[in-house]
């Protein structure tokens, strides 16, 4: 091809537009210095922003397939819920299976009953996941408003379910005895539990933006959500990958159940509903189907539900509100837009 | 002679929504060469195109491509039996690379490095920018990445949708030159084009559609030569794109 009249040209972002890019990024630290300015005591502040990292890392598991799902599949899943209290139930059965191992002084024994309850949660829930996407969502793709009809009927089935199973009661699930208590630096003390929530949190991240951006399945994930129309014309069976989709979203979400009810200590039939509010919040504020927002935007919740839970009890509840309101104002999009194809 | 058609429809007619846009389309495509597919805006052509794709499904008639019937087949088994698709909005992926775009486009393996090379010449920009983002090119580069997209495996039949549609005069000769080589290599191309000058210096058969039928079909020697036939087809449609 004679391309001596084609100069390569790239189009340039501007420095400015660049930098307002990044900008999402820099909320959380911005975030922290505010919490800090505005507790005044280090000790304090520091127990609070741990406390507020673990929950928006638990809240970051649970929204992360919610968000992934709605890009990719533009499914509206009002039942994503249902895996998290579904998760959780079957955590608690596994670490009361293993009661011995959760008691046991070794931390391995400890850590080997977790990981197996993690386990069981995600196969469990993936498999669930599996019959709702065959069952429920399949019939009503591209519709949202059957979309939220059913799956929202879906939750609720789900929840009878487990009382048929578990019976009506909320159940106490107790840590095993490695993550129970504090580590104590200064006057400031850190559940060690909240911790093991950050680094399963950061490790489940960085395994998404790893599979995201460095494989084939990532890369159609990523083309997918951005036009799935041209993914099928190019040979790959996206139905397929839905299902893949949203079966890891419902693991991940069973995943978050288990990690969840260690951290509250007791679970419902009704717990998955509950905190799907605040999963919602995080999908919203980060940008639909894009999971790096949905990253900054769980741990902005979680740290400014902590930080107005110590400094302003009243308004706690509506802080997270307003914070997705002000983002709205300011990204109508959400943190990190995804772009669709029209 | 004509050459032996590699894709036919007889009485194709498709729906969206409560709308019936193609009403009876009757086309043929000779292996090898270019069938440009000509008419103006809301004529069908895209239609046509999505249709034989299967992005749209066709509520009546047969499409039938190397003597096989595809009507009823999904999207991806469409492409899988090598038919490829430029879209008209050409479908780049904005959020990954110019690479990973070619790496999902080579859907059956890992890119043949010959043909990556054969690409990279007919389309320098794609090396250019190879590890860019490819929602940051210019629309000629986008078009250019799209079809070679289509081309990185060997397609039979590829449906390229008004490919010079807002391009520059320097990028539309460079994909009518891109095109004209890949023509050479025995690739059927169906063409929708409005770019009566550009679609004339490729083509090798013609079709024209208005209201979702195709109103004439025949060489593009005989009405690239014919003035009054070119007025009766399209009138003053055919004249704005000149």
């Amino acid at each position: 091809m004679s391309n001596a009249a084609i100069k390569p040209r790239i189009e340039k972002i501007p420095a400015g537009e660049r930098i307002v890019q990044k900008l999402p990024v820099l909320l959380v630290p911005a975030l922290a210095l505010a919490g800090l300015i505005a507790i005044g005591n280090p000790s304090s502040w520091l127990t609070l922003t741990v406390a507020g990292l673990a929950m928006g890392m638990m809240i970051f598991i649970m929204a992360s397939g919610l968000t992934v799902v709605f890009g990719l599949m533009d499914v509206i899943n009002f039942g994503h819920g249902a895996f998290v209290a579904v998760g959780a139930f079957v955590g608690f059965t596994v670490l009361a299976w293993l009661a011995g191992w959760t008691a046991s002084p070794s931390v391995m024994l400890n850590l080997a009953a977790v990981l197996m309850a993690i386990l069981a949660a995600m196969v469990v829930t993936g498999l669930l996941g599996y019959a709702f996407e065959r069952v429920i969502v399949m019939p009503v793709y591209g519709d949202h408003l059957k979309q939220i009809l059913v799956t929202m009927g879906g939750l609720i089935v789900a929840q009878q379910m487990i009382h048929v199973v578990w019976g009506p009661d909320e159940l106490h699930i107790s840590r095993p005895e490695a993550l129970q208590g504090a580590f104590v630096i200064g006057e400031a003390a850190i559940e060690k539990y909240r911790l093991v929530a950050v680094g399963i949190g950061l490790a489940l991240f960085l395994a998404m933006r790893h599979v995201l951006k460095n494989t084939k399945v990532g890369l159609l994930v990523r083309a997918g959500v951005e036009n799935g129309e041209m993914v099928e014309a190019l040979g790959y069976r996206i139905r397929r990958l839905f299902l893949i989709v949203f079966m890891t979203g419902s693991a991940l979400a069973g995943l978050g159940g288990v990690m969840w009810g260690l951290y509250q200590e007791t679970i419902t039939a009704h717990m998955g509903s509950e905190i799907m509010v605040l999963v919602f919040i995080v999908v919203i504020i980060g940008g639909l189907g894009s999971v790096e927002g949905c990253f900054i935007g769980a741990m902005l919740v979680g740290l400014l539900a902590n930080y107005t839970a110590f400094l302003a009890p009243k308004v706690a509840l509506v802080s997270t509100i307003a914070l997705m309101v002000a983002i709205l104002m300011w990204r109508p999009q959400g943190l990190y837009p995804v772009v669709k194809a029209k | 002679m004509m050459a032996e058609p590699l894709l036919s429809l007889a009485g194709v007619h498709t729906h969206i929504g409560p709308y019936h846009i193609l009403q009876g389309v009757d086309l043929t495509v000779p292996e090898g060469g270019v069938t440009v597919l000509l008419g103006r805006n809301g004529a069908g052509k895209t239609t046509t195109l999505r249709t034989i794709m299967g992005l749209w499904t066709a509520s009546q008639g047969d499409i039938r491509f190397d003597d096989r019937l595809i009507t009823r087949l999904a999207t991806p088994e469409i492409s899988r039996r090598g038919i490829a698709l430029v879209p008209e909005d050409m479908g780049i992926f904005t959020d990954l690379t110019v690479a990973e775009n070619m790496i999902l486009a080579a859907a059956s393996g890992p890119m043949d490095a010959r043909r990556l090379a054969w690409i990279k010449e007919l389309f320098p920009p794609i090396g250019t920018f190879w590890n860019s983002s490819a929602g940051t090119l210019s629309g000629g580069q986008k078009q250019m990445l799209s079809v070679a997209r289509a081309i990185i495996e060997p397609r039979r039949l590829i449906l390229i949708d008004e490919p010079t549609k807002g391009l520059a005069p320097a990028i539309i000769k460079a994909m009518t030159d891109a095109l004209r080589e890949l023509k050479e290599t025995d690739t059927t191309i169906l063409l929708v084009e409005q770019n009566f000058a550009m679609a004339s210096g490729i083509g090798d058969t013609v079709a024209v559609m208005d209201d979702g039928r195709i109103i004439h079909s025949g060489s593009m020697k005989e009405l690239a030569g014919d003035a009054a036939l070119q007025e009766k087809l399209m009138g003053l449609s055919l004249e704005a794109h000149q």
